[in-house]
């Protein structure tokens, strides 16, 4: 199942619709870190609200999602984890170090917004 | 090398065990729905049923990775007035050559995280594991309704 990828501005997000094999997470992974260049864009927010378990492959491939999207010099934030979902990771000691996360798509958002401000610095080579 | 952790003897389990062929990626999306469709229907509050899914998930993905293919069984587990969940995955796969190891956290040949089995092991009440080099590994898990 292909995680639908929307541009809004300067930001892509990436809702999660239904459970995702361990290929269609690589996949995911793989078209954010291509089109966050293609499209210029600054923020990556990653909807997994859909997804009701976050298993310690699922873990991984965020992780590293998220680490790949910062070395293309943009931010990620992962939003929606349910408090299920939150409760199954922590009992299995999964975590999502060094990823931003937020409660849902509109804090997200809110997030992305005030890191992309940080790290403005007036005269930026890069235009959109 | 053979290992035994836990086991509740004069168990016994109702209902027909539900066997699900792991052999790819989507075999495990398959086998942790059923999972937590069967913990529901037992009556598993939805955080602990989301627990037994991600618990499936990780025993399924052990043989995809290292035995390319085997089964996940679900079973009804009964003791007296308490009811459960009995989770075994099997494969006739290469086996683990040092289960202690793999039940270590770090601990991973395939370079995953290490964190399926002792994840598994601390999340489920009862652990069982049973693993000969080259002859396949059987892991047997239960959770109890609280």
């Amino acid at each position: 199942m292909e995680v639908p990828i929307l541009k809004q501005q300067h930001f892509l997000i990436a809702t999660v619709q239904a459970a995702l094999t361990d290929e269609d997470l690589l996949k995911l992974r793989d078209a954010l870190v291509t089109r966050v260049g293609k499209a210029r864009s600054r923020g990556v927010i990653v909807d997994v609200t859909a997804l009701d378990v976050m298993d310690s492959f699922a873990s991984r491939t965020l992780r590293d999602l998220a680490h790949m999207i910062r070395l293309r010099g943009a931010e990620t934030v992962i939003v929606g984890i349910q408090p299920e979902v939150a409760f199954a990771m922590v009992q299995m000691g999964l975590n999502l170090e060094g990823v931003a996360t937020a409660l849902d798509l509109e804090e997200g958002l809110a997030y992305l917004d005030h890191r992309v401000k940080l790290t403005d610095f007036g005269d930026r080579s890069r235009r959109r | 090398m053979m290992s035994k952790q836990s086991g509740q003897p004069g168990r016994t389990q109702v209902g027909g065990p539900v066997r699900i062929s792991i052999r790819s990626d989507s075999d495990i999306v398959v086998a942790r729905g059923k999972g937590r469709q069967l913990a529901a229907d037992l009556g598993f509050q939805s955080t602990e049923s989301i627990l037994i899914a991600t618990v499936i998930s990780e025993l399924a993905r052990n043989i995809v990775r290292y035995a390319k293919a085997g089964d996940i069984i679900l079973e009804v587990a009964v003791n007296g007035a308490a009811s459960g969940i009995v989770v075994t995955a099997r494969d006739d796969g290469p086996g683990i050559w040092n289960v202690e190891q793999a039940l270590q956290v770090g601990y991973s040949t395939s370079g995953g995280l290490g964190l399926g089995l002792p994840g598994v092991r601390r999340l489920m009440d009862e652990f069982e594991i049973v693993s000969k080099a080259g002859e396949g590994t059987i892991v047997k898990t239960t959770k109890w309704k609280r």
